[in-house]
């Protein structure tokens, strides 16, 4: 199940001669190339629909973005907008705080995405090349966290987070360093549990030579089996900064203004509030530009590193 | 030496465990332990109750509801952005011309699979907030704006979307606008990861297919579609959690969070909706463990039914 990375052509064995056509074949296969055409037609047009059902949406709100809120109005579906309305991204940048929200966001994402990885694959190394015992019982504590929804744990959790808050006011309501832990601790899981697995493959050989020329044990992990998991880190460091940056629910719970101090919202918390408070002041166009902004980026990289999105992706689910 | 691997291990150990033991294990321990109360959760009065809570679960007509809404996201979300997908993938492997080399792929399937994978990328917030706008139920929605620029929908009677709890075959409307965005996110990645399985199956089997004449179509559905079974169990699996999770959806895209006339609620708004609305954190508590049961006791079934031995190649 891990190899969906490689292309498929060279999987087949070596050594294998090439195929020869079936005796024959030019016969037979008169109509089959015919009904074969018919069919690529049919894949073709299929496959078009469905893209343009993909892109034509995403084009929408990025050409609507553009459009002065009259415009919007009068001609929602035109996507060539009269004149480029640069003035909606600055809007919502500044009045409509996203500005504020992309750096809250970014402060969040740098430390979260960081110690979930640092810390998450210590604890999957430790539990996957060490025999002590409370091994397994740590390890099925881990585990357990993929299946328990997080809503069920919503209010003591306030509730934990408001109280420590009282204590270190760092780590209360509203705060980017408590934010940071909520989220490193709300990723381990799948975090241990993919590296966990990658852990256990790396070759004994290695370490123990490591071992042999008197590394200690966080030397060994450090500079000898950290950089052999790259490729797993690069897989689950995907998945994590996607999963923490599109985290809604967490933030809406937890970055509640406490002492009637402004919210420091994250993105995708700001968005639904901006779009939950259309119905009082209406500024479309700012709400596209918001949507945009918000889209973009993700897309850019995206279609940058596609390739190792798409493995990184698929092989956090197939592992 | 021994003692070394007893400080590393617990040097190692220590934060991740202690992080994960105060934000996840601990509010979990403690709401099995609220529901067990009649807890408001804005005084400190509170009593136990035993399993009130939970037998108040079942005379719940809005819990009701939300369970099977629920059962409806859990069944048709999977099957529909499998179906789809499979049916994406096999155009994209199969779709191309036959010459002396097998059957190939269509042309640009690279530039389709780039394509289609777009919405995994979006956070569900960014698509919800997008798709409102696509489903806004005047001209300025882009559905309503099309259908009644050719002329199939009246402008005073434009399509309500997630604002219509009529049924249509027995679940009301709006959850069916909701399904349509989960299977249009999700339809691109299942696409690649079973595009990526099946061109993990080795060539010389479908050689060997196609010397004994079988077509495309043979060859995907007996040969393919059997070998498949392992990623699209997996598949399965992870659609049940996103169907759990259409959370985010309701929330943002739907009347006062779970409406038009708790037309789409489901087990998490309920939840939210008891907590922070009603104030009575212990029957949501109760609600929360009741789900948290029921998604794991889900989670094993589905593991158990789809187990089976694995074709290694």
């Amino acid at each position: 199940m891990s190899t969906v990375t490689q292309p498929s052509g060279e999987l087949a064995r070596p050594g294998r001669p090439a195929l020869r056509p079936a005796p024959g074949r030019g016969l037979v296969s008169r109509g089959r190339e015919l009904s074969g055409r018919v069919f690529n037609g049919f894949s073709h047009l299929f496959l078009v629909v469905w893209a343009v059902m993909v892109i034509y949406p995403l084009l929408w709100v990025v050409m609507s973005a553009f459009k002065d809120d009259s415009e919007v109005i009068r001609e929602p579906l035109s996507l060539i907008p009269d004149e480029l309305h640069w003035d909606n991204f600055t809007r919502a940048w500044g009045e409509g705080h996203l500005g504020a929200f992309f750096l809250n966001t970014l402060l969040v994402l740098v430390g979260s995405v960081f110690l979930t990885m640092l810390l998450g694959s210590m604890a999957a190394y430790v539990l996957a090349r060490y025999e002590f015992p409370g091994n397994r019982l740590i390890y099925y504590m881990f585990l357990s966290g993929l299946t328990l929804p997080i809503y069920l744990a919503a209010v003591p959790l306030f509730k934990g987070v408001y109280n420590m808050g009282i204590v270190l006011p760092l780590l209360g309501p509203n705060r980017h360093l408590m934010l940071i832990l909520v989220y490193v601790a709300w990723s381990l899981s799948f975090t241990v549990f993919f590296m966990h697995s990658f852990f256990r493959t790396l070759p004994d050989s290695i370490a123990e030579a490591a071992m042999v020329d008197g590394a200690s044990h966080s030397r060994l992990f450090f500079s000898v089996m950290l950089p052999m998991s790259k490729p797993g880190l690069i897989s689950i460091g995907i998945f994590n900064v996607l999963g923490q940056w599109n985290q809604w629910y967490l933030p809406t719970l937890l970055m509640q203004s406490v002492a009637g101090e402004p919210k420091n919202q994250v993105i995708a918390q700001g968005l639904i509030e901006l779009s939950v408070n259309q119905g009082y002041r209406s500024d479309w166009s700012g709400l596209f530009a918001g949507v945009t902004m918000a889209m973009l980026p993700v897309l850019i990289v995206y279609i940058v590193f596609q390739r190792q999105v798409q493995s990184g992706l698929t092989a956090g689910v197939s592992k | 030496m021994r003692h070394g691997v007893a400080r590393f291990v617990t040097g190692f150990l220590a934060l991740p465990v202690a992080l994960y033991l105060f934000y996840v294990v601990w509010p979990f321990a403690q709401a099995a332990g609220y529901s067990l109360t009649n807890w408001g959760g804005y005084s400190d009065k509170q009593e136990f109750v035993g399993l009130d809570n939970y037998v108040r679960l079942f005379s719940d007509e809005l819990i009701r509801k939300a369970f099977w809404h629920n059962v409806f996201f859990l069944v048709t979300v999977p099957l529909f952005t499998i179906a789809l997908a499979l049916f994406l993938a096999f155009l994209l492997n199969v779709g191309g011309r036959e010459d002396r080399a097998g059957i190939r792929g269509v042309f640009g399937s690279g530039l389709y699979k780039v394509i289609f994978f777009f919405p995994q990328v979006l956070s569900l917030v960014v698509i919800a907030v997008m798709w409102q706008q696509i489903y806004r139920s005047d001209s300025q929605g882009l559905i309503n704006g099309l259908l009644m620029k050719i002329g199939l929908v009246e402008a005073d009677d434009p399509i309500a979307f997630t604002a219509d709890p009529e049924p249509f075959l027995g679940v009301p409307a709006v959850l069916w606008w909701l399904l349509f965005i989960a299977v249009w996110s999700g339809a691109g990645f299942y696409m690649v990861l079973f595009s990526a399985a099946m061109q993990s199956i080795p060539k010389d089997i479908y050689e060997a297919a196609i010397l004994d004449g079988a077509g495309r179509f043979d060859t995907f559905f007996r040969i393919t579609l059997p070998l498949l079974r392992d990623t699209i169990s997996v598949a399965w699996v992870y659609l049940g959690f996103i169907a759990l999770d259409m959370y985010a959806l309701v929330f943002v895209m739907t009347p006062s969070q779970g409406g038009p006339n708790h037309a789409s609620e489901i087990f998490a708004s309920v939840l939210n909706f008891t907590a922070f609305q009603k104030g009575q954190f212990g029957y949501a508590c109760a609600m929360g463990v009741a789900l948290a049961v029921f998604t794991i006791l889900l989670a094993a079934l589905q593991l158990r039914i789809t187990r089976r031995e694995r074709i290694e190649y």
